[in-house]
């Protein structure tokens, strides 16, 4: 049996008497999209920080592509292939949409360093090549040239999106990509995550149930910081645990 | 923000201003002003100063308390390097240069796993360290700081002449406002003025932080020593007085007068600061009265600085 893209075992972590996290066991297989639901304060927000390394375990592993990575910090997980978006929107408003997005073609290692001092950026044709493209793929092609701040919220969500891909994640963590937007901005953002699901593996944290269970391969369900189910969406669905602790009538 | 991006006028007028003071010293000469080539030189040397406080403070976003220890670490060196006999600037200002520089490294790997106040306070406390560390050390003169009983040569030329030191000063500046300027719109640029907006978005693009910020805070430091080791050469004298927290605190003054990232800022504030200083000193000795209301005028008037009444720092 292949190892799983992402594998945590035990993952545990308390802040002063709340156990944020209880001993969580998860993984995600490559090329899937895995979806995270709970109830608001079940600690999808945290176990995602933790993936992505903004903070570190009580206790508990985390491999990633073949190695440990519980001790890397959050830009060398990056570096390893693990990018995310954020669940409040968390762009450099003051620059334009193409620069967003060119500064994070920038960080990758494989465009080359960041430490260098004398040629001026807006001549590297590679980096905005590049980042056109990325904003190509979310839609935004036409808003290239305009201030990030300036965008609606739905372009501004399929920006940071945007920003994540650059990076060339193998993974892709989003938290809560819907969050704020309307129904058409909504079901938009459900056909570009249906695109990407084709070419990178996803971990979903969304409260949209309707766009969890189109998109999700799988589901694992988050209670009071414990993982109470993991399984297929029919499976899922059919889960007295699940029905009682979270999804109560909303099925 | 957005990045920084100089005005279309910048460089004309850069250009224009280093004409005129190539000719300063001929025409202070032909006025029989001679003795202000030696203020003027003075105000190139903390205009170097506040811009290397600037590229820490305004573009690398890290607000240092502790500048002057490397402004001072800058001027010892050069004053060490005479008692050792080096006499020689191509040697002795890149000397002053490595170890401010290396100073600034060990200070910022320690305090820039700090932030917001604490990080002024831990820089505080090093330059406070360092600053006792020389007034109790008797070899380098103690309370009465290191003289230097003759200027350093250049390539063999002796800068004894006033107007010689004033022309190297003004070199390094020149050369240091014009890889600044460069630096800004680079790669590394773009990556420490991203970093002073949103440093966890940044290490969330995979941009390891802290070592950009050490690079930004330990090349501040470097810069900061040149300007050190040519004030020494300027006054004879290396003080413990440059070390002093308050030394900080003016180039920190200087910097907001004239603009906090503005690639000229600090050049703008040191002129400003010193001229009014030489102006009112004269008249009356309390003259920190008029700094203070300036100071005030330019919160309430011009908060980003002077530098900004000339030019949007953004496009």
């Amino acid at each position: 049996m292949t190892e799983a893209l992402l594998a945590v075992r035990g993952l545990s972590r308390r802040f002063a008497a709340i156990e944020a996290l209880k001993a969580i066991d998860f993984s995600i297989d490559a090329g899937e999209v895995h979806a995270l639901i709970g109830p608001n304060g079940a600690g999808k927000t945290t176990f995602i920080h933790h993936l992505s390394g903004a903070l570190t375990p009580d206790s508990g592993h985390i491999r990633f592509a073949g190695r440990d990575v519980t001790a890397l910090s959050m830009h060398q997980r990056v570096a390893a292939g693990m990018a995310r978006s954020y669940q409040i929107t968390n762009i450099f408003r003051g620059l334009s949409a193409l620069d967003n997005v060119a500064l994070a073609v920038q960080g990758r290692s494989d465009a080359g360093s960041s430490f260098r001092f004398w040629r001026p950026v807006r001549r590297e044709a590679r980096l905005f090549d590049e980042a056109h493209a990325y904003l190509e793929q979310v839609g935004l092609q036409a808003q290239a040239a305009s201030l990030a701040g300036q965008l609606s919220h739905g372009q501004q969500r399929a920006l940071e999106l945007a920003m994540a891909l650059a990076t060339r994640p193998q993974l892709l963590l989003l938290d809560e990509p819907m969050a704020g937007t309307g129904p058409e901005e909504s079901a938009r953002m459900v056909e570009l995550i249906e695109h990407l699901a084709r070419h990178v593996t996803i971990l979903l944290v969304e409260h949209d149930m309707a766009a969890v269970f189109r998109l999700a391969d799988r589901i694992s369900v988050l209670v009071n910081g414990q993982l109470i189910c993991t399984g297929t969406p029919e499976a899922v669905r059919a889960d007295a645990g699940v029905r009682r602790a979270y999804l109560g009538d909303h099925l | 923000m957005a990045f920084y991006r100089p005005a279309s006028w910048q460089k004309p007028l850069a250009v224009f201003t280093l004409t005129l003071l190539l000719a300063l010293p001929t025409l202070l000469q032909a006025l029989d002003q001679s003795f202000y080539t030696g203020f003027a030189t003075r105000v190139l040397i903390f205009a170097l100063a506040a811009t290397s406080l600037n590229l820490v403070l305004g573009f690398g976003g890290m607000v240092s308390l502790g500048h002057a220890a490397f402004f001072g670490a800058g001027a010892y060196v050069a004053a060490i390097c005479q008692q050792a006999g080096l006499g020689e600037a191509l040697l002795v200002l890149p000397l002053a240069m490595l170890g401010a520089g290396l100073l600034a490294l060990a200070v910022g790997a320690i305090s820039l796993r700090t932030r917001g106040v604490y990080f002024i306070m831990i820089t505080l406390a090093f330059a406070q360290m360092v600053y006792y560390l020389f007034i109790s050390a008797r070899a380098w003169g103690g309370d009465d700081g290191l003289p230097l009983y003759e200027r350093l040569r250049f390539a063999g030329v002796s800068l004894a002449d006033d107007a010689a030191l004033y022309y190297l000063a003004l070199g390094a500046l020149a050369v240091t406002m014009l890889l600044l300027g460069r630096l800004a719109e680079a790669r590394f640029g773009r990556t420490i003025q991203a970093i002073r907006e949103n440093e966890t978005r940044m290490e969330a693009l995979g941009y390891p932080v802290f070592r950009h910020r050490l690079v930004c805070f330990a090349l501040g430091g470097a810069l900061a020593g040149l300007a050190g080791a040519l004030l020494a050469n300027l006054t004879g004298l290396a003080s413990p007085a440059l070390l002093q927290w308050t030394q900080s605190g003016t180039l920190l003054v200087m910097v907001i007068i004239g603009g906090v990232g503005y690639l000229y800022g600090g050049v703008v504030g040191a002129v400003v600061l010193l001229l009014l200083e030489e102006l009112l000193l004269g008249v009356f000795a309390h003259w920190h009265i008029a700094l203070g209301l300036l100071l005030l005028a330019v919160v309430l008037f011009a908060p980003k600085g002077v530098a900004a009444l000339f030019g949007k720092r953004h496009d």
